[in-house]
């Protein structure tokens, strides 16, 4: 009697433990490199997906620390997402090298390079570091251009589809949704900032080129005299000289650049900083990628609207 | 199914046929062949569509992984090249005596400790290939050429195990692994090179790891590599007379007692959402060649820590440490002295420890601070070998990176060899990297 408890008891346990992997994995498991390419990934997923980002929505995406932890939660993903424009090429490498993970293998389905089909800017024709850290595909930073974001939209169902066909009907669906809010939404950003068409703005980095294009802003300078090389009091003396000839009166920047060196300018030329985070999360209520684009078409808006 | 692929085949082939047809014919073709013609044509371009649409997908696939591939250097692989230049003084007249690291700065004024060719990239589905070469300017200004590291690594092997094979650094501790461009003082602590060498622990064999299914990062590996070799200092070096003062016992491998065996366990975790530690605990077993039969055992444990703020600026501040702790059997066998072949040494175990810590605060963006402490001791030996000798070092050091790509360095050195007296030291550093520049793990 004893021992068939014993075995019923065992057979519980067992029964119990392989119950959690089961359904743990009822759901896919998506790792994203950035905030912004995790919230696009929850909207088309809905709740047949459980999605992580590693890059914290604060933290520079060029410079994340490769924890090991980080090759856990890609050893066990079912899906990946990077942008593919080698933002991640500092710390993405090495970590997908240890993951042992073929499910996210590059060219693997679940393998999502999220800047597939997307037209990429400012792709340099010489390959040379004495003009800043360029990134040889284009400018990275393409997530801020709604229209752009349509596309990683598709890739992402996509490829969800093809690694989880049972829910291909869900993620087309959640697409479909997706693509008829981002419309509705475009529609007002453009509204919103069409008052403003032509406007001059300076950056901290080359990071708004895509919302600058998109919207009709004119970015007239970045602090950093080339990408991602610090600020130098001279050129910043050119950068306040060029702000008073156009009468530029707003800095972006994002939460992990150098907000005090933005002040400074700022001082000088009468302008404002304005935080405009690009990634999802970074500002308070901005937890989906709309929440954010509405956070920062609005903080853009009223500091140019506060300027007239 | 054969009539259905050799049609789509004739008619795929017919597409570029009937294309080169329509350019000649003249106007007066009977018209019924003319219907025949536009007929098969229609339907091989509406087949050649759909196949197009069925395989557009993977050919869109096959044409944005080919744009990613090409980087700053281009092709298939990955080339970097990266050059330290030192230059500085020593109080010590021998210098060499106190940086015995090959890529220290062992002489007064200038020196290139180290110029490193690096190749990667993925050899095939299944294997990635690395490899670096290292140029160095020895002591006497001739220049010196090292097979550093040359092995491929697999990308595909069930169970979460992975294979390394060729020659590379041994995985023990933190740094072994490390080249002297990711190193944060001009020098190699001490405590690794009475263990490893000047060079580091490299052999040429393989490794096993695999990563255990914890809900936490650890990896178990295990090296097996040759024990015999200039760069297997503790083991069958050529130079280990230095070590037991004995005529080394000429041995050919005969079995599996006579390889390396390494293994290691690593393991981290996040104590918070800007806290990481990781935690290793390495050792090291082989053949010594005091004698036939001799071995020895090293073992050590490291600990890294780091904090970085959840909003840093290019990764600054952050603060770091890191610490590695080692522990040496080394069993010599009763042997003839090098010196005096008239004198037998006794068998002994010759037993060395050392440690050494490092404290790293990035203070803001691209200047980094430094403070390593280190202490290397060994027990007393009928052969006094130079190398064992107790030792100590303490040094601050500030680094400035104008980018990822250069770095110059400054470090004072205090050395205290005991019975020899201190030695000050100032280097300073000058790195430069050209080309690709692999990504830095934790």
């Amino acid at each position: 009697m004893r021992s068939i408890n014993l075995l019923r008891t065992a057979a519980l346990l067992v029964g119990a433990f392989a119950a959690v992997p089961s359904l743990a994995s009822a759901q896919l498991r998506v790792v994203a490199t950035t905030p912004d390419l995790a919230a696009v990934a929850r909207d088309i997923g809905g709740d047949r997906v459980n999605v992580v980002a590693l890059a914290k929505p604060t933290e520079d995406p060029h410079f994340v620390d490769a924890k090991p932890s980080f090759i856990v939660t890609l050893n066990r993903a079912d899906a990946l997402i990077e942008g593919g424009a080698e933002l991640e090429l500092g710390w993405l490498p090495p970590l997908l090298e240890n993951a042992r993970n073929g499910k996210v293998a590059a060219g693997a389905p679940g393998h999502i390079v999220a800047s597939e089909g997307i037209k990429l800017l400012e792709i340099p024709t010489s390959f040379d570091r004495s003009k800043g850290d360029i990134h040889s595909l284009g400018n990275p930073h393409f997530m801020i251009d709604p229209v752009n974001v349509k596309i990683v939209a598709r890739n992402i169902a996509t490829h969800f589809a093809e690694v989880d066909p049972k829910s291909a009907a869900t993620y087309n669906a959640n697409l479909a949704k997706f693509n008829s809010r981002l419309d509705a939404r475009l529609v007002e950003w453009q509204k919103q900032l069409a008052p403003y068409s032509g406007a001059k703005i300076v950056t901290y980095h080359r990071d708004f080129v895509y919302l600058a294009q998109r919207f009709g802003l004119t970015i007239v300078d970045e602090l950093e005299p080339k990408p991602g090389i610090a600020p130098s009091p001279a050129h910043l003396a050119q950068v306040i000289g060029r702000m008073k000839a156009n009468n530029v009166r707003i800095i972006l920047v994002q939460p992990f650049q150098n907000r005090k060196t933005a002040e400074t300018v700022a001082r000088q030329t009468g302008a404002t900083v304005i935080d405009a985070p690009q990634q999802p999360g970074a500002a308070s209520n901005t937890a989906s990628w709309f929440d954010n684009m509405d956070n920062l078409v609005r903080a853009i808006s009223n500091a140019l609207g506060a300027q007239k | 199914m054969q009539f259905t692929r050799s049609t789509i085949a004739l008619a795929l082939f017919a597409v570029p046929a009937f294309a080169h047809a329509q350019v000649g014919p003249p106007k007066s073709k009977q018209d019924s062949i003319a219907r025949a013609d536009s007929i098969a044509r229609a339907d091989s371009i509406a087949l050649v569509k759909q196949l197009e649409k069925e395989l557009g997908s993977s050919a869109a696939d096959t044409a944005s992984t080919a744009a990613q591939a090409p980087r700053a250097s281009g092709g298939y692989m990955n080339i970097g090249f990266v050059a330290l230049t030192d230059a500085g003084w020593s109080s010590a007249s021998d210098v060499g005596a106190i940086e015995r690291g090959d890529h220290d700065p062992k002489v007064n004024g200038f020196t290139i400790p180290n110029a490193e060719i690096s190749l990667d990239g993925a050899v095939d589905p299944y294997f990635k290939g690395f490899s670096n070469i290292v140029l160095k300017i020895e002591p006497n200004g001739e220049t010196g050429i090292e097979l550093e590291e040359a092995y491929a690594l697999t990308t595909s092997l069930p169970a979460n195990l992975q294979l390394k094979f060729g020659q590379f650094f041994t995985e023990f501790g933190r740094q072994n692994p490390q080249h002297p461009h990711s190193w944060a003082f001009v020098d190699a602590p001490l405590v690794l090179v009475r263990m490893f060498g000047p060079d580091g622990l490299r052999s040429q064999g393989l490794r096993l790891s695999w990563l255990l299914p914890t809900p936490f990062y650890t990896e178990a590996m295990v090296t097996v590599a040759n024990a015999t070799g200039g760069t297997t200092s503790s083991f069958r070096s050529p130079d280990s007379p230095e070590i037991h003062g004995g005529v080394i016992d000429e041995k050919p491998v005969g079995g599996f007692s006579d390889m390396l065996v390494a293994p290691r366990l690593n393991t981290s975790f996040d104590l918070t959402e800007t806290q990481t530690i990781v935690l290793g605990a390495s050792a090291a077993f082989g053949p010594n060649n005091s004698g036939p039969t001799a071995k020895t055992q090293i073992y050590g444990a490291d600990i890294y820590w780091k904090w970085k703020p959840a909003a840093a600026q290019a990764g600054f501040p952050f603060l770091s440490l890191q610490a590695e702790g080692m522990l040496r059997n080394y069993d010599a066998a009763q042997r003839v002295s090098e010196a005096d072949p008239a004198v037998t040494l006794p068998s002994e175990t010759l037993k060395d420890r050392g440690w050494y810590a490092q404290l790293l605060w990035g203070i803001k963006p691209r200047i980094v601070a430094g403070l390593r402490g280190e202490v290397a001791s060994g027990n007393g030996a009928v052969f006094a070998s130079e190398l064992r000798r107790d030792q100590s070092r303490l040094s601050p050091n500030l680094t400035w990176y104008p980018t990822e790509f250069s770095k110059f360095r400054v470090q004072y050195n205090y050395d205290n060899r005991h019975e020899l007296g201190n030695d000050n030291s100032l280097w300073f550093q000058f790195e430069f990297l050209i080309g690709a520049h692999a990504a830095h793990k934790f």
